[in-house]
């Protein structure tokens, strides 16, 4: 279309131009056949798909109902998930101090610090909880400690992240303030920095805990201890009774540890 | 106005508790709790010791990472089918949690429909992947189709739920103007809720396609398809540095989709 026409034209309005949307459809053009061809790529069974709803129903059917005489025994396996997510918490919080400190921008020591800190967050979100369990179960055998580490490991990620971004933020007048009063330099960062970054650390730890919570439910599918193990054991003897009940107590915890955290960071704000 | 020496207090730092009794008493709560739970994991010297041997061991054995042509493409083809999975349940569960975000939005829906939609996200949300991808795979078999229903259940908790935020967070005068048009329900939501959220609904699916990428790395564990049936499988034969391999395929995959979704996600807004 030329300027002459567009003039002659009454002009129609249009939310975009055709160069926008000729982007647009490209782009869901592409979309689609991404979608399509994983869709290929996973050559699903369509036997498979068709008869899943009967095979659900059937499964929640031998679920149904829950084992509650069983829930003495899970309560020994409950208590220690939330051990080790707590155990894996402060682990994860003592060893992200160092890595924050080297991974924010104003107070890392050189450029080559900079680097392995942030080499350290990347590498150890992208490792995903069961995998750390894996391996730790290989290095100490199967048991709580080795979920602890595999938990605790894998949150240094998270909290060193959020932490550095913490320490990016603070305002160094209160620093200048603190030291204009003459006092060390010791003094300063527990009057001047500490105050200022608590909420967030108080808040990334409850919240991280909430998280390794969840985590701490699964790493017993690789005998890193915990609930999980139980889960393993009683689906592997299609105990589908028991399995109810302890999915139950895993939605109980899970919940209290939500409502908890919630609370602790509406505190802390 | 001289103030007497016995009324001159000496300044404390403020506490965010109720009173300073309060805060120690919280303090010890939490550090009693952590003693015992310390004591729960039964932490000897020794089994440290051998610990740190067989970690020796093990990242001995892992390196240097092994690569040959067979297991090239081994790794090739598990990865595509996680990738695969990964856009097929994003797509999938975004379908599914479309209609759920409506349900669970406080301005639109009505009460009852609003809490049957937080109680279908809450459920959602509070099983891990790998608990879902556990239950799944004994419901319709091993495969790819147990991990792509299991990711597209997940998918519900956290899509619904932040879409349903989004959608409660609308201007409801672009609402009453489309209904003061003569707008039936059902046309009020099409032209005056639905363009409102488009954008974030594009961003959200690809954020959660991102995480659904780190999840189809390791649903494989449990025998839902993907790389991690691969990755189980080289621990169980003792071939490390293949597993080595694996983790730092996953570490790149993931990383490459996060940066992805994080571009993807800066030109949406």
């Amino acid at each position: 279309m030329t300027e002459a026409d567009a003039l002659a034209d009454p002009p129609v309005w249009e939310r975009r131009t055709s160069r926008e949307r000729i982007v647009r459809y490209a782009l869901l053009l592409i979309a689609i056949v991404a979608v399509a061809v994983s869709w290929r790529m996973l050559s699903v069974n369509y036997t498979y798909l068709s008869t899943a709803p009967r095979e659900f129903m059937d499964l929640v059917n031998r679920m149904y109902p829950p084992n509650l005489a069983y829930s003495g025994e899970i309560w020994r396996p409950l208590v220690e998930t939330v051990h080790i997510a707590v155990l894996g918490t402060i682990l994860a919080v003592i060893l992200s101090v160092p890595v924050a400190l080297l991974g924010a921008e104003n107070t890392t020591p050189n450029r080559i610090g900079y680097v392995v800190g942030k080499f350290i967050i990347a590498f150890t979100r992208s490792v995903n909880v069961i995998i750390w369990a894996l391996i730790f179960v290989i290095i100490l055998g199967p048991g709580a400690l080795a979920g602890v580490l595999a938990v605790g490991i894998r949150s240094i990620g998270f909290c060193s992240k959020l932490l550095a971004e913490a320490v990016e933020e603070i305002d160094r007048g209160q620093v200048e303030a603190i030291t204009a009063t003459g006092a060390t330099s010791l003094e300063a960062a527990i009057y001047g920095i500490v105050p200022q970054i608590k909420p967030a650390f108080v808040g990334i730890t409850t919240y991280r805990w909430d998280i390794n919570v969840r985590s701490s439910t699964i790493i017993g599918f690789v005998g890193a201890g915990g609930i999980g193990v139980e889960l393993t054991t009683s689906i592997n003897f299609f105990r589908w009774q028991n399995v109810l009940t302890i999915l139950l107590a895993i939605l109980a915890i899970v919940v209290f540890s939500e409502v908890t955290s919630a609370y602790l960071r509406r505190k802390v704000r | 106005m001289a103030t007497k020496a016995s009324e001159r207090q000496t300044w404390t730092r403020p506490t965010a508790f109720y009173n300073r009794y309060v805060k120690w008493a919280v303090y010890l709560v939490i550090v009693a709790f952590l003693l015992w739970s310390l004591y729960d994991m039964r932490i000897s010297t020794q089994r440290l010791l051998a610990g740190w041997d067989s970690a020796v061991d093990l990242v001995t054995s892992m390196f240097p990472p092994e690569l040959t042509p067979f297991k090239r493409s081994l790794l090739l083809k598990g990865m595509a089918e996680s990738v695969a999975m990964a856009v097929v349940a994003t797509v999938a569960g975004v379908v599914i949690s479309l209609p759920v975000a409506f349900m669970a939005a406080e301005n639109i829906a009505p009460r009852p429909v609003y809490w049957v939609g937080r109680g279908f996200i809450t459920v959602s949300r509070s099983f891990h992947e790998l608990i879902v991808a556990i239950i799944v795979v004994k419901a319709v078999g091993f495969g790819a189709l147990a991990g792509v229903i299991a990711l597209s259940f997940k998918t519900i908790g956290f899509f619904a739920k932040l879409l349903a935020e989004d959608i409660e967070d609308i201007d409801a005068g672009q609402m009453e103007a489309v209904s003061a048009t003569g707008a039936n329900q059902s046309q009020t939501l099409i032209f005056g809720v639905i363009p409102q959220v488009l954008p974030r609904i594009v961003g959200l699916t690809i954020y959660r396609w991102d995480i659904n990428i780190r999840h189809s790395t390791v649903v494989g564990i449990v025998g839902a398809g993907g790389i991690g049936a691969t990755l189980i499988n080289s621990f169980g034969k003792y071939d490390y540095d293949y597993s080595l391999t694996i983790i730092l395929a996953i570490v790149a995959v993931v990383i490459v989709g996060e940066l992805v979704s994080a571009y993807v996600r800066g030109r949406i807004r």
